[in-house]
């Protein structure tokens, strides 16, 4: 069944590597949804989290093949309930004298921040899971939305409950 | 001279010089360019510890050096210039990717402070390579190049093998730096695993003891790990049939009464009904390819799978694996011999089944052996079987790709590994000949054929001129039939004979082109002519050509059709 994964792949941080994985991907005919980079606390490595969707045995496959590449140190699926996933979004709504009050509303209700205003338009930051992301982009989406900006999903495991 | 610390500082030149004599290279395949000046003034030093081969175009450099890595099991090594010298070794490294052959590719590139200027001879060549190569690396600091040569022996001749490119550029030949070569490779994220797990290999054993009408179904993977001895033990303690993929074809005696050939789409009736009508089939050093299974979801109906190989990726990718097992072949298989070795009651209480599968594939190999029928032309299986014949079949044989190959593959009995090269997985037309080069260079001793076609011995012919300078007997025979044969017999199955572009309306003399070349050409146009050329040939020390010229629409049969399941053959 189709469905979709976030992979978390730790790689050394050398000159290429994102080509590699990226090259990948498309050599073998796998769907990138969103994918996000940046270092990690070690100074020689990175890690990427990438959404892909595909069954089981494509999954497999992507793994598998991953770990084929030199640089990959190590591919990790991580499922929604075990980890937390969060993405962030900048949006750019029209705001007139009768809305203003209304985006402060909503971005107060999905705990987010204006953090840009000019006279017509409030620039809003919200971070979340991708259905609250969605939800909050249909709400503004009457409004009148100008401009908009989203990260690929992050994502961490979460840490162990004692039992 | 030396620094404080007794290591001599040398020239990046001379550092890749003195690491590729720490990997005990004592050959390179090569042709010189501006950004390997360097390298190769240098290498002007090394001319009693290395030997240059000179080839006379890029691509028969990177299929040579694969030659002389399958034929000797060592690594193959290149040295091509930048710019187009690394383009022209692309066809190659793609090959020997395909294949797991490992090959190590030094590239020069501009001078760093170029780099991305589009300069002269300038192409992005790791950026080109990634998707062909094991591993690639481009040099930027004079210190990274010791390691960086280490690591690509490393990485080209452990695990699955393959081809690994080091793009240098000049500057940094020219530099100084101290000459460390490290003692061992530190690589996190590569961990070959070389031990098949015992659960795994344990459920190999059951379901082994339990079959009834077992099969072993045997890839390249058994010639790379050298484990073609193992392989016959376990047949024969077992009586297992086995069958073959073109790139397994040396890794089981051909000759063996366990052996049923070839499968797959030019493959045997007897194994291809074998694999349809196995209960139980174990994957050696094999990958399911398209050319294999035919229709994948009707490969191997009737049977449970075990799949051993190194690359994990390569389990359960085409088909459905019920016994993964990760490791390499050889020790797989010394593993399962071992588990075996105290189970010799079960294997004797259990004999009798496996006997009467073999009674029941020994038929299927009676009704339906391999045959084409002989008249007054000369017949290309023909001049294969001579071939076999007269080399007592202990020549290394190369071959391009088309009807040439499967042919080689169908009629030529391979009872040893290494001494078959061909291009099975890309297909590239045009390796043969170039590989045999690297083969008899890796093998000074042995008889080395090239069996070709009209159409593909063109496409490295000018390497013909690298034979004849280094003397090398390498024997070549053109199986002439004045067509792309495969294209032309698909053409007629399934294009109603509307042979579009395949005929060969002009071809060169190939008699008088061996002349030219200062080589010796023979000719052979009648049944009765074929076996004294092929004599004359073997008498003769130098570089030949043997134009056979054959029945110009003969097929190859068995065939399947692609896509259909492999029991749906034609046959002759």
């Amino acid at each position: 069944m189709e469905k979709t994964h976030i992979l978390s792949i730790l790689v050394e941080n050398e000159a290429g590597v994102l080509t590699r994985v990226a090259g990948l991907f498309s050599a073998r005919g796998f769907n990138i949804d969103s994918i996000c980079v940046a270092k990690t606390l070690e100074k020689n490595e990175s890690k990427m989290i990438i959404t892909t969707s595909g069954d089981t045995q494509i999954l497999e496959q992507i793994t598998k093949q991953l770990n084929r590449l030199i640089n990959v140190i190590k591919v990790q699926e991580l499922t929604d309930e075990d980890s937390v996933v969060r993405q962030t979004v900048l949006i750019k709504v029209n705001a007139d004298e009768t809305t203003k009050s209304d985006i402060v509303r909503i971005k107060d209700i999905f705990g987010g921040r204006i953090i840009d205003i000019s006279r017509n338009s409030y620039t809003v930051e919200a971070t979340g899971s991708e259905k609250k992301i969605e939800s909050l982009i249909d709400i503004l989406r009457p409004l009148g939305i100008k401009d908009i900006v989203m990260t690929g999903a992050i994502a961490i495991q979460r840490a162990r409950r004692p039992s | 001279m030396k620094p404080g610390n007794g290591k001599e500082i040398m020239t990046g030149s001379k550092i890749i010089l003195e690491s590729l004599i720490k990997e005990g290279v004592d050959t390179i395949f090569g042709y010189p360019g501006g950004a390997v000046l360097n390298i190769y003034d240098e290498l002007f030093n090394y001319k009693d510890k290395i030997k240059h081969v000179l080839v006379r175009h890029e691509q028969g450099a990177a299929h040579a050096a694969d030659g002389y890595a399958r034929a000797s099991g060592k690594v193959g090594v290149v040295l091509v210039t930048s710019g187009p010298g690394a383009t022209n070794t692309i066809t190659g490294i793609a090959t020997a990717y395909m294949d797991s052959v490992p090959i190590v590719i030094l590239t020069g590139q501009v001078p760093t402070n170029l780099i991305g200027n589009d300069a002269f001879q300038e192409a992005d060549t790791v950026g080109i390579t990634r998707p062909c190569t094991k591993h690639n690396y481009l040099v930027k600091d004079i210190k990274d190049l010791a390691r960086t040569i280490k690591e690509a022996f490393y990485i080209a001749s452990t695990g699955r093998p393959g081809p690994v490119l080091i793009d240098i550029p000049k500057d940094i030949t020219s530099s100084v730096y101290e000459f460390d070569y490290p003692e061992a490779v530190e690589l996190r994220g590569y961990n070959p695993t070389y031990f098949g797990h015992h659960v795994q290999l344990s459920k190999v054993v059951k379901e082994l003891l339990n079959a009834k009408r077992p099969l072993l179904y045997i890839g390249g993977g058994v010639i790379i790990s050298n484990a073609s001895a193992e392989l016959k033990e376990l047949a024969e303690l077992l009586d297992l049939p086995v069958t073959s993929t073109l790139m397994g074809l040396g890794g089981f005696p051909s000759e063996h009464s366990l052996f049923f050939g070839m499968l797959g789409m030019h493959g045997t009736y007897a194994a291809n009904m074998a694999i349809s009508n196995a209960d139980f089939i174990i994957a050696i050093g094999a990958r399911f390819d398209d050319r294999v299974t035919g229709k994948v979801e009707e490969f191997g109906r009737n049977a449970k799978f075990a799949h051993i190989d190194i690359d994990p990726s390569s389990i359960g990718k085409n088909v459905k694996i019920e016994i993964p097992v990760v490791g390499d072949v050889k020790s797989v298989l010394n593993s399962l011999l071992e588990m075996l070795s105290a189970k010799s009651k079960e294997i004797s209480s259990t004999q009798y089944d496996r006997l009467k599968w073999l009674e029941e594939i020994n038929i299927w190999k009676y009704e339906h052996p391999l045959s084409y029928k002989m008249n007054d032309v000369i017949k290309p299986q023909y001049v294969i079987e001579k071939i076999y014949e007269l080399t007592g079949g202990s020549a290394i044989i190369s071959t391009e790709v088309g009807q040439n190959q499967m042919w080689t593959a169908q009629f030529y009995k391979f009872n040893s590994p290494r001494t078959f090269l061909t291009s099975g997985g890309l297909g590239t037309m045009g390796y043969g000949f170039p590989a045999a080069i690297g083969a008899q260079i890796a093998c000074p001793d042995k008889v080395v054929f090239d069996i070709a076609g009209d159409g593909s011995i063109q496409m490295n012919i000018q390497e013909l001129a690298t034979a004849v300078q280094y003397n090398l007997p390498v024997k070549i025979a053109i199986v002439n039939n004045n067509f792309l044969g495969m294209i032309r017999q698909w053409q007629e199955l399934f294009y109603k004979k509307r042979y579009s572009f395949s005929e060969m309306n002009v071809n060169p003399d190939f008699v008088k082109l061996a002349e030219a070349y200062g080589a010796v050409g023979l000719r052979a146009t009648r049944p009765d002519e074929v076996e004294g050329v092929l004599k004359k040939a073997l008498s003769i020390k130098k570089p030949v050509i043997m134009d056979f010229v054959v029945a110009p629409e003969e097929s190859v049969y068995p065939m399947v059709a692609p896509g259909a399941p492999i029991t749906g053959m034609l046959l002759v």
